[in-house]
């Protein structure tokens, strides 16, 4: 049993986990990284993707954040998602509208960064949709 | 004096709006339960950002990379009152007492020689500030299609108050809301958005802990982070600002519509009693009229 580490992840409207893990793999916003126990204080912002969780109450999950943060301190990890939605519950359909939303951002882009931006930001949801096989 | 089917009109009226008032205070009291787990739920979010905020202000402070959001533009002459209040009314003096505390803000503003403008977020705000201040308000958002309040709400509202700022359309942006005390008390609340306001609660307890530690690291660079982290700041302070509000506009009218069922309680009473005195007095006055026809003859 590897040493466990607490973990929270938080969406503005819920807390959603809040327990003793294993191990999380963060989809960082220049790459992904794994927290495990004893991690060097570290911040980064979130890409959307898919966050591993290992350990803990449950067996492994994988859930689906978009927009926010990582901070990983003395305490453990907080994750601060704008949006987190375990996979089972994963609509295909808001996956598909956010895309759809993505592309209408690079097409309304006006300067050359912020059309870079949303291009990333769309890339990375087409990432997670052939995640879900689909 | 009224007729006796004066008076059984009366009560039976009093009587169906009392159980009006009755019903909405039950309501109130069911979304109450629901708006305050909102409100709870969404604490420890808040409270995570202020204090990574807290440490990264602390990274930037004094650098010119600090973005405009969070240090200001360096003027307050324009100054916007975000006015966040209910679509509906019947919840007490809930509307009336955000928007008193705007106004008197605003007069203050103006007489100190500022520019003044207001954001409405909220049906009964904008209807009681623009009889007063009609031509400066700059925007209305209802909420009264949205049943449960959600983060994108939010975020729409602090894309455009955010969109303004970069207009350069003003300087310094207030939210005014009712803080959730309990169900009896809310108190009306200004809390200054932009430029940021970081607590100092939030930053002694980071420092703190920063001190226990090893120096943290960033990804991105810090000023980067802010650039993301500190729009979104804002949106999660309009959030709170509108869950805060949504479980005060239910607490005001609970408790607005308890008041209203027991004041018609009282009446029904009062014209029971009337409505029973008079019935009294008419037999009396019809038996007279017998007997003393009895004894005419």
């Amino acid at each position: 049993m590897a040493a466990s580490f607490h973990f929270e992840l938080v969406s503005p409207e819920r807390l959603l986990i809040s327990e003793d893990v294993d191990a999380v793999l963060v989809p960082g916003s220049e790459g992904e990284f794994e927290v495990l126990a004893g991690h060097a204080p570290f911040l980064s912002t979130l890409r959307p993707g898919l966050m591993r969780v290992r350990g803990g109450s449950k067996p492994d999950r994988q859930i689906f954040v978009r927009g926010g943060f990582a901070d990983t301190g003395p305490d453990g990890l907080t994750v601060l998602a704008e949006e987190a939605i375990p996979v089972e519950e994963i609509d295909r359909e808001l996956i598909a509208s956010q895309i759809a939303d993505a592309e209408d951002d690079v097409k309304d882009a006006k300067d050359e960064a912020t059309r870079d931006d949303a291009e990333r930001h769309l890339e990375h949801l087409r990432e997670v949709q052939r995640a879900l096989g689909h | 004096m009224a007729s006796l089917k004066d008076l059984r009109n009366r009560i039976a009226s009093v009587k169906a709006t009392q159980k009006i008032t009755k019903a909405m205070q039950m309501v109130a009291a069911a979304k109450l339960r629901r708006a305050q787990e909102a409100a709870e739920a969404a604490r420890p979010y808040a409270q995570r950002m202020q204090s990574v905020l807290a440490s990264l202000s602390d990274a930037v402070k004094g650098s010119d990379e600090a973005p405009h959001l969070m240090v200001g533009n360096g003027r307050d002459a324009t100054q916007l009152l975000v006015v966040c209040t209910a679509d509906r009314g019947l919840c007490g003096a809930f509307n009336s007492s955000i928007v008193r505390l705007a106004r008197q803000t605003a007069i203050r503003l103006q007489n100190e020689g500022k520019k003044v403008e207001f954001f409405c977020v909220g049906r009964k705000g904008y209807d009681m500030l623009r009889r007063d201040f009609g031509n400066q308000i700059v925007d209305l958002v209802e909420l009264k299609e949205v049943k449960r309040i959600g983060f994108t709400d939010a975020q729409q509202i602090a894309e455009k108050i955010i969109k303004r700022f970069e207009n350069g359309d003003f300087d310094v942006a207030t939210l005014f809301y009712a803080h959730f005390n309990s169900v009896i008390s809310q108190v009306p609340t200004a809390h200054q958005m932009i430029p940021a306001h970081v607590e100092d609660e939030a930053a002694e307890t980071q420092a703190a802990s920063d001190e226990a530690g090893a120096v943290r690291e960033y990804e991105p660079e810090e000023s980067e982070i802010l650039a993301d982290l500190v729009p979104r700041n804002i949106s999660v302070q309009i959030f709170r600002a509108l869950l805060e509000n949504a479980a005060s506009e239910q607490g005001a009218r609970m408790s607005a519509m308890d008041n209203a069922t027991r004041n018609a309680g009282e009446m029904i009473d009062d014209l029971t009693m009337e409505y029973n005195r008079t019935r009294q007095a008419q037999i009396t006055k019809e038996l007279i009229e017998i007997i003393s026809g009895a004894e005419a003859l």
